[in-house]
């Protein structure tokens, strides 16, 4: 016979009949985690991901012509402008080269630039989205109206703006883009903060007295994590279209001969018409893979994550 | 609501003040020297001073702000330096005109397409049909434009010669026949906004279909597709319209990439040649122009959400 | 008394096919990932013409569930597993989509909880109604015709300026019968409405179920209606169904369920209920431990043996029997027999005196909210003390000021000036940052949503650790002592404490609320709504929790409720509030007793009541006055049947005092102020 015991709890369990007792963090994270990586998408998009991640990393792995070295036959002569075939799989360029090896030469540039700055504009945009819609007040205000003005305009107009004048090192495009992200992600971060401060707890917090810095960081900052893993990933997708846009027209990173996937299309893109289509649209299709397997492993974390 | 789109008004005019600033500064940062670009490489220095001095770019920097500043304000843009003589709104004009032939037929294929796929997914929530369309439109979300641009070039212009594969329609041609030379580019940019606009139109429709008042209705005794028309469409569709306005500042200025690939002369074009040469009244004016239609679209589409949904006419200043 | 095990042999009430509605049998999973899981367990009920029938149970009992399977509308993963559904003859879950429709448009209708939600916010209110007689075949013109013909019927007062309006525009009493008025439109014989006063202010809900009962005796239709408060259900209902697990328990008159019930779960939730004038110093509340099971999960072969008391190794093997006990009347048990022997908690909460007010009182305090140029006051000149110990119930409906005097209390606003606020006798400034720690420490809150007042991003064990080391001097080890300390007076075990608030249940979370709110050893805890979002059971053991705790430690509560048993059980002295002015304040017993201000003899015999009084309400006209535009003199006259013209409409009234500690802010003589009509237990000696 059951004790009626009159304050309930000892007997209460926890939630739904379905979960186990006495979870701890651990295992919440680890559950997610296995059904993150058992999801087709996820799968299909990091194999991608990972197979372009060592091109950049050990390209000689995968083809023996270098990038801007022209391929010669047995005989000692050239093949330039030839189509795919047996002695080059993706055919060569104006110039001889190996479109394959010039394909996996190219990864490296979008493969670095894009995720970096992805990266800086997800925490400035953290920091400022959490500033503002913490505090709100006058500086909200003034930088929303800022914000404003800077998204009114196109990303690649101003970056390829700010190029043109402060020139074509990496570090100049990996932190215009950055700088020209940092106002999205904080828009969306600062709409997240101002639902969380809402939230009770965030006014129990502020009776018993904690500093704004502490409920900023401590109470609402862990409970916004996954909308910056979202918004990291759907940002390195914009930053990949970025990165590989200024380099088609010229105003890519670094030494214009090495092998992009950006200026090689640029270089191709006239043939076309007159059938030499390989020396474009290979690296076409490259850029179209890993935009791809990006977007499918954003999409499966925020399947998981956000559920 | 005339208080409001005054307010809007005033706020963009601030706007595009800071806009002109930013261009500005951008300018005369400039490593190469107009001048020096269009006395040409054989020119004596007098005659670079000379030119200076025309142009008026040895005018202190705040001169020079102000004069461009009402040079604006009075629709006076001046010449450009790369084409001496030329008015810089002569190139401007054909060059909007030009994007806006573009961003019009892009938008009459991708709206309906998108937004129909995304309500088709909405209603077929989780079967194959479902998937697919998302998955299609996530495989090809944020492809950039010149890449789709490319595949499109060879597949459907080389290869199969459905479509000429560059946009240079003859001058006489006709509605239809510039149609032709157009519809290349247009479907490169539907392949870029098909899977945003569907997935956006997905979440609302998916929203408005397990509200409440659609309870309602079947209740009532109304059909599925009766309930998806008579009470989902308005509510879905209020995202969809809001993400159109703000992407209208991609479409007429960022589609550079391809425009190049396809030869066209629109307004990103335009801009790309304005910061190479460098040009300073037809870069500043060209962008200005891009702030401009940006916010009048995002004007009008918050209008149109206020039509449709009249809890936001709280925000415009109605009761 | 016969013994049945079958569902299908039992006596029904009347032919299924001349029911308005008969459910046989009936069962419903949803399918998750693949699995179906059960959520009814084969219920049958019949609801014969023109009667009215209360299903009742906890959440997740499957009520709600139920009344929709009646339409057939079941969520997209929803599936009928078993039994059918009669409406009139017609089988609802055989028919074709085509003969659903006509059935939804013509036959059957609803009524919705949320009448906000329920309304499409981007259609006028006319389009909406109307659409109800497109849909029979009327064209737009005679629709609208008849749509405002429909508002009429439900007494809308301005009918065409509300067709014209948006949903948003209108108040939550009005929506709800806009939604009847669409529910009446094809003229059904059955009407189902689900929680369809839930959330709506106490005079407004009264309002809205008088005008149920008017139209259910003008049509004749038959009422299916679902309530988790047993008060609608015991003023409307003839007949009740007891539902838990997916299962129906119990069924009887409404009169019989609620004086002698006869089923463990009925009487278990018959004594977790405060009611007839029951005080926490008669008995405690008796709980019911353990949880309801989830849907799907596979349960031996009585639901309820898990939490029984009176469950033996028979209730596991085999399936209980309905026991029928006459008239229509049975139950599901092998021991209903021994229902008596199922004891009433004692009281452990001896009769207290209370002291003098002086702990922490509030002297004069408005509160103005500045918003688009116009000032608000939520908060006019309050007065009010508290002693130590003692439990104030403040009560009133929306707009009263009741959050806004709580949180000025906390500091989450600070006073107008010229109002003060003083701890022991010292003021305390104004913004909780302002004050001293030993004040911060002294007035502490339990919220209504554990949900959002439990950080999810924090263990419980982390929770209340910060609290501990920021509230008090204790740090470290000292701390975690004081954190299991803190743990076992609330009965949460140390698994508990490792947890995350999403993985508890709504009773656990609340818990570990009140853990935090008496970290600091305060001196008051405003308890905000603290139950309201909980079943019976589990309120029944967050107040015994906070009675106890209140003996203990000597704290104070203002406890802030709209629930008048649980405030009449709880609370040792009441505030009865009225746009943003205290009305009326005293000891429980007396304002039980009389003489009230009017508006608390509205407010009492508003509140439907479980205990079956048939006294007649007393009707309130018109909205709750807007703060912004309070009315002049006193603030209830527009609404108050004993206003008197020239006196009321024009001179503020003055505080009278009808008893010891017992004010009355009116102009009427005392010997004419009313008196409140409530049931009680005969006070044993």
């Amino acid at each position: 016979m059951t004790d009626i015991d009159n304050s309930g709890a000892e007997t209460e369990g926890a939630s739904s009949g379905s979960m186990a007792p006495a979870q701890d963090r651990k295992t919440v994270k680890q559950e997610q985690r296995k059904e993150l990586f058992a999801t087709p998408s996820f799968i299909i998009g990091a194999v991608i991901l990972s197979f372009w991640v060592l091109c950049s990393i050990v390209p000689g792995l995968f083809t023996k012509w270098g990038e801007n070295e022209v391929i010669r036959l047995a005989d000692g002569s050239t093949i330039p402008r030839t189509g795919p075939g047996a002695n080059a799989w993706f055919g060569t360029d104006t110039i001889g080269n190996d479109v394959f090896a010039r394909v996996i030469y190219g990864a490296d540039n979008v493969l670095i630039n894009a995720p970096i700055s992805a990266l800086i504009a997800v925490l400035a945009g953290a920091v400022l989205g959490l500033t503002m819609g913490y505090y709100r007040g006058l500086v909200d205000e003034i930088l929303s109206r800022i914000i404003e003005a800077i998204l009114s305009l196109p990303v690649i107009l101003l970056a390829l703006m700010v190029v043109v004048v402060f020139g074509n090192s990496r570090i100049v495009i990996v932190l215009t883009i950055a700088a020209l992200f940092t106002p999205v992600v904080a828009r969306t971060v600062r709409s997240a903060v101002t639902s969380e401060a809402q939230l009770d707890y965030v006014m129990s917090a502020k009776l018993r007295g904690e500093s704004g810095w502490f409920i900023m960081m401590k109470e609402i900052f862990p409970n916004i994590t996954n909308v910056l893993i979202v918004e990291f990933t759907v940002r390195v997708g914009y930053a990949i279209f970025t990165v590989a846009t200024l380099s088609f027209l010229g105003l890519g990173a670094g030494d214009q001969s090495a092998a992009d996937w950006g200026v090689d299309i640029a270089n191709g893109y006239s043939l076309i018409q007159s059938g030499q289509w390989w020396i474009s649209i290979f690296p076409a299709l490259a850029i179209a893979s890993l935009v791809i397997s990006v977007n499918l492993i954003a999409d499966s974390i925020e399947k998981v994550y956000n559920s | 609501m005339v208080r409001f789109i005054v307010r809007r008004l005033l706020l963009s005019i601030v706007t595009l003040f800071i806009i002109l600033l930013v261009v500005f500064a951008l300018t005369r940062v400039f490593p190469s020297d107009p001048a020096k670009q269009l006395a040409g490489p054989f020119a004596s220095e007098e005659r670079v001073a000379q030119l200076t001095e025309s142009l008026g770019l040895d005018d202190p920097l705040p001169t020079q702000f102000f004069r461009l500043v009402r040079d604006v304000v009075t629709l006076d843009f001046g010449e450009s330096f790369s084409q001496p003589g030329v008015r810089v709104i002569d190139l401007v004009r054909p060059a909007l005109w030009n994007s806006a032939k573009l961003v019009f037929l892009a938008l009459m294929i991708t709206l309906p397409l998108s937004i129909v796929g995304g309500i088709v997914a909405a209603r077929k929530k989780d079967t194959i049909i479902d998937r697919s369309i998302v998955s299609f439109g996530l495989a090809s979300a944020s492809i950039p434009d010149f890449v789709s641009g490319v595949l499109l070039q060879f597949i459907i212009g080389v290869q199969l010669g459905w479509l000429p594969s560059i946009s240079n329609a003859p001058a006489d041609a006709g509605f239809f026949g510039q149609l032709e030379y157009i519809l290349l580019p247009a479907l490169a940019i539907l392949f870029v906004y098909f899977g945003y606009i569907a997935r956006i139109t997905r979440a609302g429709a998916v929203t408005a279909l397990d509200s409440d008042y659609a309870r309602t209705a079947y209740m009532k005794g109304m059909s599925t597709s009766e309930v998806v028309r008579k009470h989902v469409l308005k509510n879905a569709l209020q995202p969809t319209v809001a993400v159109t306005g703000t992407q209208m500042g991609y479409l007429f200025g960022g589609l550079v990439g391809l425009e190049r690939v396809f030869n066209y002369p629109g307004l990103g074009n335009l801009i790309l040649r304005a910061a190479l040469a460098p040009d300073f009244p037809l870069l500043q004016t060209s962008v200005v122009a891009v702030a401009v239609i940006f916010m009048i679209a995002t004007l009008t589409s918050d209008l149109i959400i206020a039509w449709m949904n009249p809890r936001a006419r709280l925000d415009v200043g109605e009761n | 008394m016969s013994l049945i095990t079958n569902d299908s042999d039992r006596v029904q009430r009347g032919d299924p096919e001349t029911a308005a509605l008969a459910v046989q049998d009936l069962r419903l999973a949803y399918i998750v990932r693949g699995t179906p899981r059960e959520v009814l367990r084969g219920v049958t009920f019949q609801v014969r013409p023109g009667e009215a029938f209360g299903l009742v149970g906890e959440s997740g009992c499957g009520k709600s569930t139920s009344a929709y399977a009646a339409m057939r509308y079941l969520p997209s993963n929803g599936e009928i597993t078993g039994g059918r559904v009669l409406a009139n003859g017609l089988d609802i879950t055989a028919m074709s989509s085509s003969d659903l429709r006509n059935f939804r448009a013509t036959q059957a209708s609803m009524v919705y909880q949320d009448p906000v939600q329920a309304l499409n916010p981007t259609l006028k209110i006319g389009k909406q109604v109307a659409e109800c007689f497109r849909i029979l075949g009327s064209d737009k013109g005679g629709a609208e015709d008849q749509a405002l013909e429909a508002l009429k019927r439900v007494h809308i007062a301005a009918p065409g300026s509300v067709m014209d309006r948006y949903p948003h525009q209108l108040s939550g009493g009005m929506l709800q019968r806009v939604v009847i008025a669409m529910g009446l439109a094809g003229d059904p014989s059955l009407l189902i409405l689900d929680e369809p006063t839930t959330g709506l202010d106490a005079t407004v809900e009264a309002e809205v179920l008088d005008l149920v009962r008017e139209l259910r005796h003008e049509t004749n239709a038959a009422v299916l209606l679902i309530a988790h408060n047993l008060g609608v259900i015991r003023t409307m209902c003839d007949r009740v169904g007891v539902m838990y697990a997916g299962k129906m328990v119990e069924e009887a008159s409404s009169d019989e369920l609620f004086e002698e019930p006869r089923h463990p779960y009925t009487i278990g939730l018959m004594n977790a209920i405060p009611r007839l004038g029951l005080r926490k110093t008669d008995r405690a509340l008796s709980t019911i431990p353990g949880n309801m099971p989830s849907i799907g999960t596979s349960l031996p072969t009585c639901v309820y043996v898990d939490r029984c008391p009176l469950a033996t190794d028979i209730c596991r093997s085999d399936a209980p029997p309905i026991v029928e006990l006459g008239d229509g009347r049975w139950t599901r048990c092998h021991h209903s027999d021994q229902l008596s022997s199922i004891e009433e908690p004692s009281s452990d909460i001896p009769e207290h005196v209370v002291g003098p007010d002086n702990m922490i009182q509030l002297h004069s305090v408005s509160k103005t909210f500045r918003q688009k140029g116009v000032d608000i006051p939520a908060l006019v000149s309050v007065d009010l003390g508290f002693a130590e110990g003692e439990t104030l119930g403040l009560v009133g409906e929306s707009g009263s000021g009741k959050s806004t005097l709580a949180k000025t209390l906390l500091g989450v606003h600070s006073a107008d000036l010229g109002g003060e606020i003083t701890l022991d006798g010292r003021v305390m400034k104004g913004k909780a940052i302002d004050r001293v720690d030993e004040s911060i420490r002294a007035v502490q809150m339990v919220f209504q949503n554990p949900d959002s007042a439990l950080n999810r991003a924090w263990t419980v064990r982390k929770i209340l650790t910060r609290t501990v080391t920021s509230l008090t001097e204790i740090q470290g080890a000292a701390a975690d002592r004081r954190v299991e300390e803190l743990a076992e007076a609330m009965r949460l075990s140390s698994h508990h404490l490792d947890m995350r608030p999403r993985q508890l249940s709504g009773g656990l979370k609340q818990r570990v609320a009140i853990a935090r709110a008496f970290a600091g050893d305060p001196r008051v805890v405003v308890c905000d709504e603290p139950t309201s979002a909980l079943d019976v059971s589990v309120q029944a053991a967050i107040l015994n929790l906070l009675a106890t705790l209140q003996r203990d430690e000597k704290t104070s509560y203002l406890f802030i409720t709209h629930d008048i048993g649980v405030v009449r059980y709880l609370a040792d002295r009441i505030a009865v509030m009225y746009v943003g002015r205290i009305l009326e304040k005293g000891f429980t017993d007396d304002i039980f007793e009389g003489p009230v201000h009017p508006y608390t003899e509205a407010l009492l015999s508003a509140v439907p009541s479980i205990d079956g009084t048939s006294h007649d309400r007393i009707p309130l006209t018109g909205d709750i006055p807007s703060p912004s535009n309070p009315p002049s003199g006193c603030v209830f006259h527009t609404r108050c049947k004993y206003s008197m013209p020239g006196t009321c409409d024009v001179h503020e009234p003055p505080e009278v005092e009808v008893g010891p500690r017992h004010s009355i802010v009116c102009h009427l003589p005392i010997d004419e102020m009313p008196t409140p009509i409530t049931v009680s237990i005969s006070k044993k000696g």
